[in-house]
């Protein structure tokens, strides 16, 4: 491997982990209004957040382009705060990679939270904890393994895209040149021994990231008071 | 109550709440409550009464729009003044059905949960006092997942308890419960009862329950309020329920007099006179609460000799109602405690029994209820 390649395997890293802790951030709040709204928004908000499931990365990747490049409604935003515009930036990857691995960070969370079920939050309400301490003290621990199941999806579907990191990153070595755009590259110029020790080393870390997702959600659950 | 006369101060000893609420299915609650907010009111009637969301209304767990409530004088809700006190916000304490332990927390810090949540000026129940009174000093330091039912329930209790509330609410704490574990808890809601003054609304399906806890009674059927009143007044009121059945029994409240060593029997005082009870481990001067049933009390013009009952008392009888062919419930006063007597339609007839006449009642056998 050269030394083209451990930076990818870097950037790879370095853009999962990120990806990782923004969509826990931004995903948790989505996941417990999810799990707890009776609105009728309900049913749309969780189509848009499962999109990515279903979409070609492609397509998802188009329209990102469009909508960050210089003329479009986000591109000219940045533009105007002194920002840039994202495509082809690291930053750019990054917003790409949250909203294409949202899914698997809200939709562990928001079952997790669900699992919880109305009767911790009443008991926490007539013990006076408000709202916002209930979710601390109850809703967040209760729901820890969920949030492992995330992170674990969240960050290994992040190592995995291709079609988005193409279409928004490019393909420029350092920033946006990740591992699978890295593979690919190997195999177009027929560099076989670089592509095998890239891809053999993906099949390796998806099979414990995998095996160890296994391992939390299969592990028996604490029986409940 | 209207929700105007909320304007007005409200009254520091009473419980008094207006809601109305009707769900998909069907179900209504329409009930006005005053009871008192002290001692052991007892939410009593069949399942589907409206027993529990009448308890989640006062706790603000549901919320009736146009609803009412005051407890000791402060108001928690008045809809018609647009106030509304969120649960949270409310000195209460509330066991559950199920224990509901939050199982990521040790017994302590479970028990600790709504006290650290408290304004140290505010608390006036001390941890050690809550742990102390549920007996829970030994499981501390376990985790919810692997405490036995009753210890689940006594950790719960003891976590409301601990939150220095102004008023208990308890949803049949004691139903997932075997007769043993049952037997377990009891004391410690009489215990409860006797050492703290914090009024508690108990919500229960079981007439025994009721008889050895509560002072006040509401009956509730299909969302309304059928009767409320002393406990003792409601159990032997001829026109409710609650005077039918098998079970159908008056509570006597008595003290302990003295006891018999030789023959090993313990007497009890109350107005109407001295009864007698097989002997029981009771310091004298104990108050003591005991169940007559219906079917244990006799009625004689004169009173016997030559007779094994021993304890026979004067009264005059109160009503009288035909519970089902050929049986009739007899009321009586006993100087001032109400008593039932069941007893045959021939009997009554060749008593001549009739409403204000003078008789002797005679007790079989009566039931220490704590």
């Amino acid at each position: 491997m050269t030394p083209a390649d451990f930076s990818a395997i870097r950037l790879t890293a370095e853009l999962a982990t990120l990806t990782t802790l923004l969509l826990l951030l931004v995903g948790t709040p989505i996941a417990w209004w999810l799990a707890r709204t009776e609105s009728r928004w309900k049913g749309p908000v969780a189509a848009v957040v499962a999109l990515p499931l279903v979409l070609p990365p492609t397509v998802l990747g188009f329209y990102l382009l469009v909508t960050m490049g210089p003329h479009g409604p986000v591109g000219r935003l940045t533009s105007a705060l002194g920002l840039g515009v994202l495509p082809f930036t690291f930053p750019g990857l990054v917003v790409a990679s949250v909203l294409y691995s949202m899914p698997f960070v809200v939709q562990p969370v928001q079952n997790a939270f669900e699992a919880i079920g109305a009767r911790p939050f009443e008991v926490a309400a007539t013990l006076r904890a408000g709202p916002l301490d209930t979710f601390f003290s109850v809703a967040v621990p209760l729901a820890r393994r969920g949030f492992v199941s995330a992170a674990i999806l969240g960050f290994a579907h992040t190592v995995g895209e291709f079609g988005v990191v193409l279409m928004m990153g490019g393909n420029i070595p350092g920033v946006t040149r990740v591992v699978s755009v890295a593979i690919y590259d190997h195999v177009e110029a027929s560099e076989y021994a670089p592509a095998h020790a890239l891809a053999g080393g993906m099949v390796l870390f998806s099979f414990v990231v995998m095996l160890a997702f296994h391992w939390v959600s299969a592990s028996p659950r604490r029986r409940a008071g | 109550m209207s929700g105007r006369t909320a304007l007005a101060a409200q009254p520091p000893d009473r419980l008094a709440g207006r809601f109305r609420l009707a769900y998909p299915s069907g179900f209504a609650l329409d009930v006005e409550l005053d009871v008192p907010a002290r001692g052991v009111v007892a939410l009593f009637g069949a399942s589907g009464s409206g027993k529990t969301t009448l308890l989640r209304c006062l706790a603000g767990l549901e919320r009736a729009r146009g609803g009412f409530l005051s407890v000791a004088g402060e108001v928690w809700q008045d809809e018609a003044r647009g106030q509304f006190v969120p649960t949270f916000r409310r000195p209460l304490g509330y066991v559950f059905q199920e224990a509901s332990l939050f199982p990521h927390l040790s017994v302590r810090r479970n028990v600790d949960y709504g006290r650290r949540r408290v304004a140290p000026a505010a608390r006036r129940v001390a941890l050690e006092q809550a742990i102390g009174l549920l007996g829970i000093g030994s499981l501390l330091d376990r985790m919810p997942g692997g405490l036995s039912g009753g210890e689940r329930q006594r950790v719960a209790i003891a976590r409301a308890l601990a939150a220095s509330p102004r008023l208990l609410l308890m949803d049949e704490p004691l139903s997932g419960l075997d007769a043993r574990r049952k037997g377990e808890i009891l004391p410690y809601l009489e215990r409860l009862h006797g050492e703290l003054e914090i009024p508690l609304v108990y919500v229960s399906h079981q007439a025994d329950e009721v008889a050895a806890l509560a002072d006040h009674l509401v009956l509730l059927e299909e969302g309304r309020v059928a009767a409320s009143g002393p406990l003792t007044e409601l159990l032997t009121r001829l026109d409710l329920p609650l005077a039918r059945g098998d079970g159908a029994a008056a509570v006597i409240e008595a003290t302990v007099a003295a006891h018999d060593e030789f023959y090993h029997l313990t007497y009890l005082d109350f107005p109407a006179g001295r009864v007698s009870i097989p002997r029981e481990d009771l310091g004298v001067g104990a108050r003591r609460r005991l169940r007559v049933l219906a079917r244990d009390v006799s009625i004689t013009l004169a009173p016997q000799t030559g007779t094994s009952i021993l304890n026979v008392l004067p009264a005059r009888v109160t009503g009288l109602v035909e519970e089902r062919p050929g049986q009739v419930t007899v009321g009586l006063d006993a100087a001032g405690t109400a008593l039932l007597a069941r007893i045959t339609a021939k009997s009554v007839a060749l008593l001549d029994l009739r409403e204000g006449k003078s008789v002797f009642a005679q007790i079989k056998g009566m039931a220490l209820l704590d």
